[in-house]
């Protein structure tokens, strides 16, 4: 039943609702080729095929009923699977956060946008690899071992949720959840060439996502096409009164089979030129010119549109992201959950759990966030960030009062080699450029594939929207998906 | 302003242990010279910040607008206490167990 897995997501659910295959069947489709391929990706780290199975027969029993009884359509995500990243909960199952010092943390509860996706009836597959607690690019921050690009096995494939895409990529899982700090979902996507939603910031429940940057930090979803990620992000935003950030506001609905004929008319795109950096990939310049001149052929109107701190968006980025990450890890200290290192004195409990079993990145940036908050440079660093964001965020504001989106390359390069930023973290921190300035503004952003490079490796565009508006992310990518088939494209992985 | 207390940046193996002690990050030797050069990088990197003139600017926090989220302090069921010590790695009589305080 392996060609289960080749199906488009609408395919599968129309299966699923005639019968024509089980949950069960579909499940054990992607369990088996997960067996056959996983070994050599490395995308999950805890799989949970008992639990996957018992989910499935759930959902073939709700099937089975409606077919003898009919009443209202179960939801198309009804015996889905869905592939989770290691720092959302998921409740009775292993939680690292790609860290050794959660190596055997077991959370009591779901995640509210996992429980909202059971809740629609998905099918949990495992947990991905994620560079530790997300602070990452590539997945080689796991302490777990890095996830190979299924285009390219010798390249990362992005992160910090990189084990998720590169599932999605490979045709382990038809859709996954991730989480986006400064890019965490959209470079992924872009480098594994899948579609990626980093949702406005407060539109969906952070309760059970293992805290990063608190301000920064929000779920999305990888899937193959756009109208498949909508159909998540429609089931797990909302509010949720444990998570006092999440807002109250409607969800506007997004109906890929509203119109027959996809169009842009009456959408205004913005091209910031800050955007296109001397030293960024030449045939990325190129292909997102040639996606933005399709966007134009469906309707939209392209016009320029200035970002001008987008230059500031790195900087401010890495201060206020370790600096929120320097109080929230300090929960990580040996005495409630993790192993412990120890010592005579509690004091000396702290420091070596702490030194011995999180990692350099991680170590790396809670000295830069101590040292933001210390007494003395508090004002210089963290207070001046938090000024610039607020220009940062303005910028954004400005932008959206001309056009309705603004279209960017989601990364400056396609993804690199293993190893390649190696001892070098700001060469590392540079991969985000482009998409750190949506957290930091708090807008919704989606990156998708417009292209290949010479070597074969996806390209992504990123558009972003003004808040809490993901249905116009929804509409432009969607229409571009109707309109070329890159998205349609699958690394060759059968053979190996 | 800020441009006169930021000199360019090097951070001393003082200031890394200084800093890895209010973390509670016990780091090795070699930890503390790669922490001293990478840290610095970094630093000199983010110092184009104090270009900027942010005078009447705002500190943003947070992107969302201020509002109440208070809600009725009424008693609800929780977590139960075998679940919540469950990870810990060592308890005691309910508790989380921790070696003494003081020396």
């Amino acid at each position: 039943m392996s060609t289960l897995t080749e199906l488009s997501l609408s395919e599968v659910t129309t299966g699923l609702r005639h019968g024509n295959f089980s949950s069960r069947e579909l499940a054990q489709a992607y369990l088996e080729r997960i067996e056959r391929l996983d070994p050599t990706l490395h995308t999950f780290l805890t799989l949970t095929p008992e639990l996957a199975l018992v989910q499935a027969d759930q959902a073939d029993q709700l099937l089975s009923d409606w077919r003898k009884n009919g009443g209202a359509a179960p939801s198309p995500l009804l015996g889905i699977p869905l592939a989770v990243k290691d720092i959302l909960c998921v409740a009775g199952v292993r939680c690292t956060c790609g860290s050794r010092i959660l190596e055997n943390f077991i959370p009591p509860y779901n995640a509210t946008s996992v429980a909202r996706l059971r809740q629609a009836g998905m099918i949990i597959l495992g947990k991905t690899n994620t560079d530790e607690f997300a602070m990452g690019s590539s997945t080689e921050n796991s302490a777990y071992g890095v996830t190979h690009n299924p285009w390219d096995l010798s390249r990362v494939p992005g992160g910090s949720s990189g084990g998720s895409a590169a599932a999605v990529a490979a045709g382990l899982a038809p859709l996954a959840l991730g989480t986006d700090t400064g890019g965490s979902v959209r470079q992924p996507a872009s480098l594994c060439g899948v579609t990626g939603l980093k949702p406005t910031y407060g539109r969906v429940s952070r309760y059970g996502l293992v805290a990063f940057g608190s301000s920064l930090d929000v779920v999305g979803v990888f899937g193959h096409s756009a109208a498949d990620a909508a159909l998540v992000f429609a089931q797990m935003a909302g509010q949720d009164t444990l998570d006092a950030t999440s807002v109250e506001l409607p969800i506007p609905e997004f109906q890929p089979d509203a119109s027959t004929e996809p169009s842009l008319h009456g959408l205004r795109v913005g091209v910031p030129g800050e955007y296109f950096i001397t030293g960024m990939q030449p045939e990325v310049e190129a292909a997102i010119h040639q996606a933005i001149t399709i966007l134009e052929e469906l309707g939209a109107v392209i016009q320029p549109v200035s970002l001008p701190h987008t230059q500031y968006a790195l900087p401010v980025y890495y201060l206020i992201a370790p600096a929120e990450a320097s109080a929230n890890l300090a929960r990580y200290d040996g005495v409630r959950y993790g192993p412990r290192q120890p010592a005579e004195v509690m004091w000396d409990v702290f420091r070596h759990t702490r030194g011995e079993l999180f990692g350099p990145e991680v170590k790396r940036r809670i000295m830069l966030g101590t040292y933001a908050l210390s007494a003395g440079y508090y004002d210089a660093y963290y207070g001046q960030a938090q000024k610039v964001r607020t220009l940062i965020k303005r910028d954004f504001d400005q932008a959206f009062t001309q056009v309705n989106l603004i279209a960017t390359p989601a990364t400056p390069n396609t993804a690199f080699r293993i190893g390649e930023h190696a001892d070098d973290p700001l060469s590392m921190y540079l991969e985000d450029i482009f998409t750190l300035p949506a957290n930091l503004a708090g807008v919704p952003g989606i990156a998708f594939p417009v292209g290949f490079d010479s070597k074969g490796l996806p390209i992504g565009m990123q558009l972003t929207a003004a808040s809490f508006q993901e249905d116009l992310l929804f509409r432009a990518a969607h229409a571009y998906q109707q309109a070329t088939d890159w998205h349609t494209r699958r690394p060759s992985l059968n053979q190996s | 302003m800020p441009n006169d207390i930021i000199p360019a940046m090097t951070l001393t193996i003082e200031q890394v242990e200084h800093i890895a002690n209010l973390a509670r990050l016990e780091l090795s030797a070699s930890e503390k010279e790669r922490m001293s050069q990478q840290l610095s990088a970094i630093l000199d990197y983010v110092n184009r910040l104090q270009s900027l003139d942010t005078a009447g600017i705002p500190p943003t926090s947070s992107v969302l607008p201020p509002r109440s989220v208070l809600r009725l302090d009424e008693p609800h069921p929780g977590l139960d206490l075998e679940t919540l010590l469950r990870n810990a790695p060592e308890t005691e009589a309910d508790q989380f167990r921790v070696p003494p305080v003081l020396d």
